[in-house]
C-alpha cells in the first residue's frame, strides 16, 4: 500500500484507464482500478488480468473522482472500463462548478 | 503533473479539430498536428544544451507549440516582451543562458554568435519532418517542475523572473475548466499579448476544453472586428484599453449594435474598466455576457470574476451597492482566498480598504534568485490595494505603492479618478501624488479632454469639491493629448510623475 504523490500518474493494471494524482492523504492508500492495485505509469510494468465486476463502472476522462472523506482527488487522463476504489469503496465523481469563461 | 498533459489529453479526445488558427496569416494546427510538431520540438530541445526555452515573437502557431514542447523537454519556456530593446533583452538573455531562443527573422541577427544560445528563426519551428515517429509520452509529472518564467514589468530595477511550476498553472486550469466543455464551433479571439499571463492562461484553458483559438498577432480594433465576424468568434478577452478602442471604432461608424451576434463571451480584465466604456459596451453588445477578470502573474493569471449575471445584476439595480459592483472585479474563484490586511498585517472590516492577499494552489508568488515572498500560512501579497463589500466582491484601488498620503490621510487615486470620470468632458484621467512642503504630498490630476469639450481647471476643482472630502480636490490640474499606458492597459503612473515633474 503505497502513499500517494500528488502529480503522480497511474494507470489501471487491468484496463485502458490512467489518472494523475490531484490531492492525497500523506498515509497510505490502497487505490484499484478495476478491483486491481494501480501501477506507476512511468514503471514499464503492464499488469494484467480481469476487471472484477463490482468494479466495471468506468472512468471518463477529463472527469475528476474523489473519496467519501473528500482527502483524495484524481483525474482521469485516459478513460477505461474499470472503476475506482479505495480500500474497495468505489470513488465518487466530483461536480465541478461551472465558471464563465474568462481566457 | 505537466501541462503536457492538457494537451495530450485534448489531442485524444479531438484530434481532428482546429487547435489554433493565426488571424493573421491564416495557418492553422489541429491538436494532432501540433501534438506531433510539440514532441518532435520536444526531442530536438533535450538534444540541444539548452536549459531554457525563449520566445521573442508576437503570437504564432509557434507560441502554443514552444510553451508544450518546453513542458514535455523538460525546461522552462520564457516568452519575452518584444517591445523592449535589443540592449534590454540581452540582458534579460544573459539571466537565461544556456538557452534556445526563437524570434522572428528580423531580429535573428541582433542575437547570433552569441556564447551559450542556440538562434531559431519562429517560422521555422512550424517545419515538420513528416516522420510520424510513435511518441512516447516521457515528460515528466514532478509537479514542482518550472513551466514557465516570466519577467515581471518591474517599475525599479531590473525585471524579476516569476516562476510558474506545472502544479499552478495545471491546479488553475482544472479549478476553472471544465475538460472537453467547447463544442467544435466554439472559437476564442486572443489578443493579449503572448508573454502575458492571460496570453499563457488563454493557450492552456482553451487547449483544455477543446475551444479552438484565433490569434490576433498586432491588435487593432478593425482588426479584431474584422476577425470575431470572419471566424463566428464566441469567446474574446480584452484589455480595458482595446474594449475602449473597440466601442470607439464601433461608434465612428454610427453602429448602436455591433453586430456580432455569434459573441457569447466577452471577458476583459488586466486593468482598471472605466465605467463608461463598460456600459457603452453592454448596449454595443447586447448578446453578450460580459465577464471582469483579476489575476496577476504570480498568481498564474485568474483569482477572481465578475461573472454575467453580476453585470446584470448591477446595470438593472437602482441600490447603489448593486451598482458600484460593476468596477468591482467580483469574487474570488472556488479554491481561491482573499483578503484584504492594513499596513500591520491584520485582516479589516468590509469595505476597507487595504492591501489585496490571495492564497491558493495556483499561487505562486516565488521569483528566480529571489525565492518566495508567500508568508508561512501560504498568503501572497498582491501590492495591490482594494476592498471587500460584504458579499465579497473585490474592488481594486490601484497599487498599494500609489496611495497618496496627504497630511496624514490615506487617499485612494482611484475614488478620484472615478469621480473626474464622470465629468462630460473627461476622455482619460490620472490621479498622483506629488511633493508638497505643507502636506508632504498633494493631488494632482491630468485629464484628457473629449473632443470639441472644453472646462477649466477651476471648474474640475469645483466638480470634485461637491462630491468628495476637500482634500480629494486637486491642487493641480494639467491638461495632456493622451496619457501612457503599457501594452496591456495599466496605466504607467510613473511615467506621469516624471512627466509631471
Amino acid at each position: 500500500m503505497p502513499t500517494l504523490k500528488t502529480g503522480a500518474r497511474l494507470k489501471s493494471a487491468v484496463c485502458d484507464g490512467e489518472i494523475m494524482v490531484v490531492a492525497a492523504p500523506s498515509d497510505d492508500v490502497n487505490l484499484t482500478c478495476g478491483g486491481e492495485p494501480m501501477i506507476d505509469a512511468a514503471s514499464g510494468e503492464s499488469g494484467g488480468g480481469d476487471i472484477h465486476p463490482d468494479h466495471a463502472v468506468g472512468i471518463a476522462m477529463g472527469k475528476r473522482y474523489i473519496n467519501e472523506a473528500e482527502t483524495l482527488e484524481v483525474l482521469c487522463v485516459k478513460a477505461g472500463d474499470g472503476g475506482l476504489a479505495v480500500d474497495g469503496a468505489l470513488l465518487l465523481q466530483k461536480d465541478t462548478k461551472k465558471l464563465p469563461k474568462t481566457d | 503533473m505537466n501541462v503536457m498533459m492538457l494537451l495530450e489529453m485534448a489531442n485524444s479526445a479531438f484530434p481532428d479539430r482546429i487547435a489554433f488558427t493565426n488571424g493573421a496569416s491564416g495557418e492553422t494546427l489541429s491538436y494532432s498536428q501540433l501534438f506531433s510538431r510539440v514532441g518532435e520540438r520536444a526531442r530536438k530541445i533535450r538534444a540541444s544544451d539548452s536549459n531554457r526555452f525563449v520566445k521573442l515573437d508576437v503570437s504564432s502557431l509557434s507560441t502554443p507549440l514552444s510553451l508544450f514542447a518546453s513542458g514535455w523537454a523538460g525546461i522552462p519556456y520564457v516568452p519575452l516582451n518584444y517591445r523592449l530593446t535589443d540592449e534590454e533583452i540581452m540582458r534579460l538573455i544573459e539571466r537565461v543562458k544556456p538557452a534556445t531562443l526563437v524570434t522572428s527573422d528580423d531580429r535573428i541577427d541582433s542575437f547570433q554568435n552569441l556564447e551559450g544560445l542556440e538562434v531559431l528563426d519562429s517560422s521555422d519551428l512550424l517545419a515538420h519532418s513528416g516522420e510520424d515517429e510513435s511518441l512516447e509520452n516521457d515528460w515528466g509529472m514532478d509537479p514542482e517542475e518550472i513551466a514557465v518564467l516570466l519577467f515581471t514589468s518591474g517599475t525599479t530595477g531590473e525585471p524579476k523572473a516569476a516562476m510558474l511550476r506545472h502544479k499552478h498553472l495545471v491546479s488553475y486550469i482544472l479549478g476553472s475548466v471544465e475538460f472537453a466543455s467547447a463544442d467544435e464551433k466554439e472559437a476564442s479571439l486572443v489578443c493579449v499579448p503572448p508573454y502575458h499571463i492571460a496570453g499563457i492562461a488563454a493557450i492552456l484553458s482553451s487547449v483544455y476544453s477543446g475551444r479552438h483559438v484565433v490569434q490576433l498577432p498586432n491588435f487593432s480594433a478593425e482588426e479584431w472586428i474584422s476577425l470575431v465576424r470572419k471566424h463566428q468568434v464566441t469567446n474574446a478577452m480584452v484589455v480595458p484599453t482595446m474594449l475602449k478602442r473597440i466601442v470607439e471604432c464601433l461608434e465612428e461608424t454610427g453602429a448602436t449594435n455591433a453586430e456580432m451576434p455569434h459573441l457569447a463571451s466577452l471577458a476583459y480584465g488586466g486593468g482598471k474598466m472605466p465605467l463608461p466604456v463598460i456600459e457603452k459596451a453592454m448596449c454595443l453588445f447586447p448578446d453578450t455576457d460580459f465577464s471582469n477578470a483579476y489575476g496577476l502573474t504570480e498568481t498564474s493569471s485568474t483569482i477572481s470574476v465578475l461573472g454575467p449575471d453580476d453585470h446584470r445584476e448591477a446595470v438593472a439595480s437602482s441600490d447603489e451597492l448593486f451598482r458600484r459592483r460593476l468596477v468591482s472585479v467580483g469574487r474570488a474563484l472556488p479554491g481561491v482566498e482573499i483578503q484584504i490586511r492594513d499596513e500591520e498585517g491584520e485582516e479589516v472590516a468590509s469595505n476597507t480598504r487595504g492591501e489585496i492577499y490571495v492564497r491558493g494552489e495556483q499561487v505562486s508568488g516565488e521569483y528566480e534568485g529571489r525565492g518566495s515572498v508567500v508568508d508561512s500560512d501560504g498568503w501572497f501579497p498582491t501590492r495591490d490595494a482594494g476592498s471587500l463589500d460584504e458579499d465579497g466582491f473585490l474592488f481594486l484601488e490601484g497599487r498599494a505603492d500609489d496611495v497618496i498620503i496627504r497630511g496624514g490621510e490615506n487617499l485612494s487615486p482611484g475614488e478620484i479618478e472615478d469621480v473626474l470620470m464622470t465629468h462630460e468632458a473627461v476622455n482619460d484621467v490620472a490621479v498622483i501624488g506629488i511633493a508638497d512642503e505643507q502636506w508632504g504630498e498633494s493631488v494632482a490630476a491630468v485629464i484628457v479632454l473629449k473632443s470639441n469639450f472644453q472646462v477649466s481647471e477651476e471648474d474640475l476643482q469645483s466638480f470634485v469639491r461637491e462630491r468628495m472630502r476637500s482634500s480629494r480636490v486637486p491642487e493641480k490640474i494639467e491638461f495632456w493629448q493622451d496619457l501612457p499606458y503599457n501594452e496591456t492597459g495599466k496605466l504607467l503612473r510613473r511615467v506621469v510623475r516624471e512627466k509631471l515633474g
